[in-house]
Formats: C-alpha cells, sequence, structure tokens
C-alpha cells in the first residue's frame, strides 16, 4: 500500500530534521561566543584528513571485489586520476580525466 | 540519505524509523561539524545557511581551499555552498525531467564524486608531512568496510577513526603545529 501524499512529505521533513539535526549539533554543543575546548580544536585540525579519506572508501562502497569487474574500473580510474593529479595538479582535469576514463571503462571495457 | 529516501517513500510508512535512519546516515555531518567550528566563526548572519547547505562537496572545498588574497573568507564560503546547492537543485530538476533526453550514455558519472574526493585527499597529503590522520581514515574506513558491510561502516568508521586520533593524539599533534602539551 503507498503512502499518501501527506505522508510523503512527513517522511521527507523527517529526513531533513535528522540531517539538519547532524549538521548543527557541533555548532550548538560548542557555540562560537565561548572558547572551543583544544580536544575539539585538535579533532578540528585533524579530522578533516580522516573525513576525506573516509568519503574515498564511501564513495566505493558499493564496489564488489568478488563479482565481475571485481573493483577494475574503479581503480583504474582512481589510478589515472591519481596519475593526472600528481603530473598537473589540476583539479579540472584530474577529475574530469579519471572520470571520463571510467565512463569508457564500464561502457565499453567491462561490460 | 537521497536513495535511502526514495525506498522510505516507496516503502510503508514509519515517520521516526526516518528520522533515526537519517541521523545514522548523515552521521559523518556530525564531524564535518567539528572541523569547520573555527572557520565558520566570524562570518555573521550567513552561519546559518552555511551550516544549513553543508554537504559533502561543499564541506570538502570549504574546508580545504584558501580564499584568494583580498576575497572575504565569510563571502567566498557562501558562494560555494550556494552554488552547490543550486547546481543540485537545478541539476537533480532537470535531470528528472529532461534525463531521458540526453542521446549520450551516462553510465559511470556519478565516478565524478570519488574523483572529486580523490583529488582533495591528494591536495590535503601533499600539504602535509604528517600524514597519519589521513592514513587512518582510509584504512579504518576499509576495515570498517570490510567488517561492518557497506550499509553499517560509516558510523563504526567514525568511531574508531575518533578513537585512534584521541589515543595517538601526541604523535600528531606537535606536527600539526598545535600546542604541545
Amino acid at each position: 500500500m503507498s503512502m499518501t501524499v501527506w505522508q510523503s512529505v512527513i517522511t521527507i521533513v523527517m529526513v531533513v530534521l535528522g540531517t539538519m539535526l547532524t549538521r548543527f549539533l557541533p555548532f550548538l554543543l560548542f557555540p562560537a561566543n565561548k572558547p572551543t575546548p583544544p580536544y575539539i580544536q585538535y579533532l578540528g585540525k585533524v579530522l578533516p584528513f580522516s573525513v576525506i579519506g573516509m568519503l574515498v572508501i564511501y564513495c566505493l562502497k558499493g564496489v564488489s571485489l568478488t563479482a565481475y569487474a571485481y573493483g577494475l574500473p574503479e581503480a583504474l580510474g582512481i589510478l589515472l586520476t591519481v596519475l593526472l593529479h600528481c603530473w598537473k595538479r589540476n583539479m579540472l582535469l584530474s577529475i574530469a580525466g579519471g572520470t571520463i576514463f571510467y565512463m569508457l571503462l564500464v561502457q565499453l571495457v567491462f561490460v | 540519505m537521497e536513495f535511502v529516501t526514495v525506498n522510505l517513500l516507496t516503502s510503508v510508512f514509519t515517520p521516526f524509523h526516518a528520522l533515526l535512519l537519517a541521523v545514522m546516515v548523515n552521521a559523518r555531518h556530525l564531524f564535518y561539524g567539528i572541523s569547520m567550528l573555527e572557520k565558520y566563526k566570524g562570518v555573521g548572519a550567513k552561519k546559518f545557511y552555511l551550516i544549513f547547505g553543508m554537504c559533502d562537496e561543499s564541506f570538502s572545498i570549504n574546508c580545504t581551499t584558501q580564499p584568494p588574497a583580498g576575497v572575504d573568507r565569510g563571502w567566498f564560503m557562501f558562494f560555494v555552498t550556494l552554488l552547490n546547492h543550486i547546481y543540485w537543485v537545478v541539476g537533480s530538476t532537470l535531470g528528472g525531467i529532461l534525463g531521458g533526453l540526453i542521446p549520450f550514455n551516462t553510465a559511470g558519472i556519478d565516478f565524478v564524486m570519488t574523483a572529486l574526493f580523490v583529488v582533495i585527499f591528494l591536495d590535503q597529503w601533499f600539504s602535509q608531512k604528517n600524514h597519519i590522520p589521513a592514513a587512518l581514515g582510509i584504512v579504518v574506513s576499509v576495515a570498517c568496510l570490510i567488517g561492518f558491510g557497506p550499509d553499517h561502516f560509516i558510523v563504526a568508521a567514525m568511531a574508531f577513526i575518533l578513537l585512534l586520533l584521541t589515543l595517538f593524539r601526541k604523535k600528531i599533534e606537535p606536527a600539526e603545529g598545535g600546542a604541545a602539551s
């Protein structure tokens, strides 16, 4: 049985509320008008490095190493992105190049 | 979460489950907020919108990019957030309405997000001598992905990253230029 329109609206509102909670909570717990505890300041300095690494893996979470393609398109796409970036240090080139290469791989090679 | 929401909308009405799921799936934003506590200070009323619009891409750009000299930091971050917001809404809307008309095969185009984070990761790596936090992020996430599966690994990864960053604080902090204890 599918939802009514109002039930859909409420569901979306709940998702928005949950998301906003996760975004605002740190700023509510550590308001700008008080000095941030040193431990939290430390986290603020080091977390970005860990989080970006976590996000790379997050993007790859659906990739299966045991089913066909075995993560090869992703591995090769990332490899090209890394090589391009080490070579030219140009964000647009690295991202576009890696993405186009990946699209060619999944459309033409690993079909 | 947008994909999970699609599932939520096509199944039975469970509003509190939806709320809880949103908090769990989007828990990584807690780490974004902690990372941006200092950077979002002193920007005035824009702060509310900056936090509201703090999605993965806006966070990673605002967190790691220096505005050019002479450019106001607060407005720079505001427009990064706003433009990304606009791109998401316009892009999704156009895609939903006109997607069927695109003449070429767009399979694999979502790799652009992976590539973005890889490039940001690399730029961060080049900028630091101490690679412990970055390496930790990757290794812990992979371990948790293997151990907990794709649907549950994020919260575990965050917990272990937090734990290890705390345990190794003395090793990491002096190198970061923070106050020695």
